[in-house]
């Protein structure tokens, strides 16, 4: 199977790949997967105190070239976003952008898991409390 | 600018179709293009003596008769007579066929298949080096019993069966003895009646020779063993197997055979030395695994687990250079690693974290220079990837995480 040209890119050039302090109060981590499932994704947002804005993510991730871009692309996109924002990032959007074979959506899947992930551990260090919670589990 | 060839190391694959018996199969598609079943003229005629000489360069090179060489479409269609025929011609001895839980679809599929129509099926676990315990093999056997049927190499790890004892346990019990040659013959010596063996599975392709011809090994006396045909049409081949020859197939399948009589043991030489430089090599990296007995071994076949690491990844940092299989098949929407790997007791995620390296007759020194430095870059640049590498260096016990489930 032939891989898209963008999961090419990101897969030879990740963006944000490294680690943030996970102890830190505003930074939030995702770790996702399972190395027996052939895919781990920790994803790490650290957020702006001030403005509620995420101001740097970063990831690491064990798995295939689709993995790995699903997670890049994620990090990319969340720089910026406020907390809403990057919880309303949904996988299809991953899909779409790297152009996916339906037997890679799991990946994409992974990744907005992770996004989820990281937000909830960020909120619950700093008890913040959302009205309407989704399950955020993986 | 010269494009650099692509490093071939997927040898169990397929292996590229050697020049001198390309050369031998290309009369056979215009010239002398007759049907083998032609009794009435010269192209006929032609044909089949073509045909009669590939059989006896194949028979040369298995040490048996040129009768007990039936020619099929390939390994899988072999296998299915095999086992299917074995089933159906001995239904009045019984019904039971003792196998391995690492054998190739071809026979774990025929199998599921004859388990619908009455079969019962044994599947062997084997050691935690791929081989097949003896005792077990020995406990399984029934009054029931009709066939053992155990691969000579594996495709995956390239580990090599007990043969020899396998054959002696099925002698002592008076039971029928297949074995799926695919990946040994041609490669390494492989002579069904001196083992003990009843009936072989084997291929061109895999051996320099074309796609789509393959063999089936049909012991003629002590035992005489039939099998029944699995297609209606003009009886070819002893009545075993229908079907207009496929000539220039199996013109060059005769070719690949007489090669591999004269040029294996210098390949096999050759190959081991390459394939345990390769081997050494990149297990010098921290936190590897060879996977299969390293003693009982097809000698160009290496498995290596990168700890850490996922296998398809991995292959992506280096599918521009180098052609290998990984035992990781994140291709599936189920992650289903390989069930050869997993069959040994290596945990899915070993299993995912794996490369099967196969080196051929064109494989060269420099192509393996030249993979040992791109995969030992590969193997780094997805550890600084990867987040339980890093967890692995923090010294933090992976076993104790609680992965979620995905």
């Amino acid at each position: 199977m032939a891989y898209s040209e963008k999961v090419l890119e990101h897969f030879k050039n990740p963006r944000n790949v490294g680690s943030l302090n996970k102890d830190a109060k505003n930074v939030g981590t995702g770790l996702v997967g399972a190395p027996e499932c052939g895919d781990v994704m920790r994803l790490q947002i650290e957020v702006d105190e001030e403005s509620g804005m995420i101001r740097d993510a970063k990831f690491k991730t064990f798995g295939c070239g689709s993995a790995i871009a699903s997670s890049s692309l994620a990090t990319e996109w969340l720089k910026g976003k406020s907390l809403d924002e990057a919880a309303s990032i949904d996988n299809m959007d991953i899909v779409e952008e790297l152009a996916l074979p339906p037997v890679k959506i799991h990946c994409s899947v992974l990744a907005e898991d992770a996004i989820k992930a990281a937000i909830e551990d960020y909120r619950q260090k700093n008890g913040i409390q959302v009205g309407h919670k989704e399950s955020v589990t993986a | 600018m010269e494009k650099r060839r692509l490093i071939y190391l997927d040898n169990n694959a397929t292996t590229p179709c050697d020049p001198r018996v390309v050369d031998t199969m290309v009369p056979y598609f215009y010239e002398k293009h007759g049907n083998a079943a032609s009794r009435s003229h010269q192209f006929g005629w032609e044909a089949e003596d073509a045909v009669d000489y590939a059989r006896e360069q194949i028979a040369k090179l298995l040490n048996v008769e040129d009768k007990e060489v039936i020619f099929t479409s390939g390994a899988t269609e072999s296998n299915n007579l095999a086992l299917k025929g074995v089933f159906e011609m001995y239904a009045k001895k019984g019904n039971h066929i003792i196998t391995a839980e690492t054998e190739h679809k071809a026979i774990l599929d025929t199998c599921k298949h004859l388990e619908k129509a009455g079969a019962e099926i044994t599947y062997l676990k084997v050691q935690e080096d791929g081989l097949v315990n003896l005792a077990d093999l020995e406990a399984a056997i029934k009054p029931t019993t009709i066939l053992v049927s155990l691969m000579w190499a594996n495709n995956e790890t390239g580990v090599v069966q007990p043969m020899q004892d396998i054959a002696k346990i099925c002698e002592k019990h008076g039971i029928l003895f297949h074995s799926d040659a695919t990946q040994a013959v041609g490669k390494i010596r492989t002579h069904p009646r001196e083992i003990g063996v009843h009936l072989m599975s084997f291929t061109a392709h895999k051996m320099y020779g074309p796609k789509g011809v393959g063999g089936l090994y049909v012991s003629r006396k002590n035992p005489r063993v039939k099998v029944t045909a699995q297609m209606d049409g003009g009886g070819h081949e002893r009545g075993m197997r229908s079907g207009t020859l496929n000539v220039p197939g199996i013109v060059g399948f005769g070719k690949a055979a007489e090669i591999a009589m004269n040029e294996m043991d210098q390949d096999a030489a050759r190959l081991s030395k390459l394939r345990d430089r390769l081997q050494a090599e990149l297990t010098k990296l921290e936190e590897t695994k060879i996977n299969g007995n390293i003693d009982s071994r097809m000698p160009h076949v290496t498995n290596i687990s990168f700890k850490h690491v996922e296998g398809e990844g991995l292959m992506m940092t280096f599918n521009q250079n180098i052609a290998v299989s990984s035992g990781s098949a994140c291709t599936s929407a189920s992650l289903e690693p390989s069930y050869v790997l997993v069959g040994m007791g290596l945990g899915d995620d070993l299993a995912h974290s794996s490369i099967r390296f196969s080196l051929g007759r064109f494989t060269t020194d420099e192509e393996i220079d030249q993979a040992i430095e791109l995969v030992r870059n590969g193997v780094n640049h997805m550890r600084d990837l990867s987040p339980i590498w890093e967890m692995y260096q923090d010294g933090v016990d992976l076993t104790k995480i609680e992965w979620s489930a995905h």
